[in-house]
């Protein structure tokens, strides 16, 4: 039978001592340790076999973030040319099977056979928080940026909604709300589009020494928050307890997000439901590390050594 | 020596033309107004390829730069002979390799600016790249030399 029960019977027989880890790690631990740790990324980790797919977490995320959301002004300013899509979720608020403006994490269902027994497993969905978040640092107009707890967030009152962030984004996080934001006062019908919207790790939370929405609300436990340091090294013990395999640790040069997954990723992968607003488990190559930066490290040492080689030539030359 | 300038010329004329392209590339803009429809310009909406292309040009832009700055302090020729716009355009590139660069630093992980410092950073680069092309032209027309 391929039931939420059987699949947490399964869970439960074979994983006691993989549970009873990340339970050493309650709430108050996570906050106490943010406090003292400044200068380290913190880190969720995201123990799949746990989740039951409740959507506990995805309630209290909109609860709690209801305040940041999109109220655009209708009807939306004609926009130049009439190829640019219009995006709106103003009337579809309570969408929850995938990513919106209105939605920053959602639960994807997968199923896959476990020594011969077939389970379902839910998994929570958002922004991963990269180590280096293209979403940031290749964002044309300074909307969005890191903090040094590693947690990445676009600025609704900068951001023009070009979509950049979500284009180079390698799971397609951030989602558009046209009729929002600044785009309105400076030139609506040529540039911009709204304003893009993604889960901020409860930024705000995260400032007054509480841990975000979606942890506090789980009844599984299933997120855990700490320093990047403790985090891996749990993830990893957690891996080895049930067997399981990771997500997120080395995915786009490394996120603040990891999953430990009883089942390979790769087969999750497949069984998910992918597509607009559902973000896939591949294997992401390091987005922002492409050779580059050292072809401009050496570029000024090749431009010294060529004038001194010429230099050198024609003294030589003259004598 | 006339074929060293030549060359000179040509890198420059050409790395400027792909910087400025790549650059404006940065911003959503190709795709919007069809002008990545057009064949064999697609790449021009493709981020990820704008991205390198500016990184690869402005490397070459910066060993030009280096290579003709230590030619003339090497050789001693007497910064006299340097024009007026040819000044201006000195200090414009200077002030886009260090605003430029303080972006690529940018990007490095770990590092972290705030919204302020970025949209500073990003309008002074986009400032100086329209008064390097405005002056460019300028020079170009009025046929205006580097150095007399
Ligand atoms: S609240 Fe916890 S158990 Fe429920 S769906 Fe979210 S992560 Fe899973
Ligand atoms: S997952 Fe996407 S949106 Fe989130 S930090 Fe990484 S690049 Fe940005
Ligand atoms: S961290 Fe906060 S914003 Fe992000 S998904 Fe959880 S509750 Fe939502």
């Amino acid at each position: 039978m391929t039931s939420k029960l059987s699949r947490r019977a399964f869970l439960k027989g074979s994983l006691t001592a993989a549970g009873s880890v990340a339970a050493t790690t309650s709430i108050a631990r996570a906050a106490t340790s943010m406090a003292h740790t400044k200068k380290e990324p913190l880190v969720t980790l995201l123990d799949i076999s746990k989740c039951i797919g409740c959507e506990e977490c995805v309630y209290a995320c909109q609860e709690v973030n209801a305040n940041k959301y999109p109220e655009p002004q209708k009807p939306f300013p004609k926009m130049v040319p009439d190829r640019v899509p219009v995006q709106d979720w103003s009337d579809k608020r309570d969408v929850t099977d995938r990513l919106t403006p209105y939605n920053w994490l959602f639960i994807q269902h997968a199923s896959a056979t476990v020594n011969g027994e077939e389970i379902e497993l839910t998994i929570p969905r958002r922004c991963m928080h990269c180590d280096n978040p293209p979403c940031v640092k290749l964002c044309p107009w300074g909307s969005a940026k890191q903090e040094e707890n590693g947690l990445s967030r676009i600025d609704p009152d900068i951001c023009l909604g070009g979509s950049k962030c979500k284009k180079v984004c390698p799971w397609d996080i951030p989602e558009r709300q046209t009729g929002v934001g600044l785009y309105l006062d400076i030139l609506p019908a040529f540039a911009g589009n709204g304003v893009m919207y993604k889960c901020d790790r409860c930024y705000n939370r995260l400032e007054k020494g509480e841990v975000p929405a979606c942890i506090e609300a789980c009844p599984e436990d299933v997120q855990t928050i700490g320093p990047k340091s403790e985090i891996l090294e749990k993830a990893h013990a957690l891996a080895k307890e049930m067997n399981g395999y990771i997500y997120g640790e080395h995915e786009n040069g490394g996120t603040n997000t990891i999953y430990v997954s009883p089942v390979p990723f790769e087969q999750l992968n497949q069984s998910i439901e992918k597509g607009k607003g559902k973000p896939h488990l591949n294997t992401v190559k390091n987005m922002m590390a492409d050779g580059t930066n050292l072809a401009m490290l050496i570029a000024p040492l090749a431009g010294v050594v060529a004038a001194f080689g010429k230099f050198y030539l024609s003294s030589k030359e003259d004598k | 020596m006339k074929t060293t300038g030549k060359l000179r010329r040509y890198i420059y004329v050409l790395t400027l033309f792909f910087i400025t392209l790549s650059g404006f590339g940065q911003m959503p803009i190709f795709k919007r107004y069809y002008i990545a429809d057009i064949p064999g310009l697609g790449w021009l909406a493709q981020f990820y390829v704008t991205h390198i292309i500016h990184y690869a040009a402005a490397s070459v832009l910066i060993a030009l730069v280096l290579y003709i700055l230590f030619d003339f302090i090497f050789n001693g020729s007497g910064l006299n002979r340097i024009t007026g716009s040819g000044y201006l355009k000195i200090v414009i590139l200077a002030g886009l390799i260090v605003s430029g660069g303080l972006m690529v630093f940018k990007n490095l992980p770990g590092v972290y600016y705030g919204h302020t410092t970025i949209i500073v950073l990003d309008l002074v680069h986009l400032s100086l790249c329209m008064m390097l092309l405005c002056v460019s032209l300028y020079t170009l027309i009025w046929e205006k030399k580097w150095v007399n």
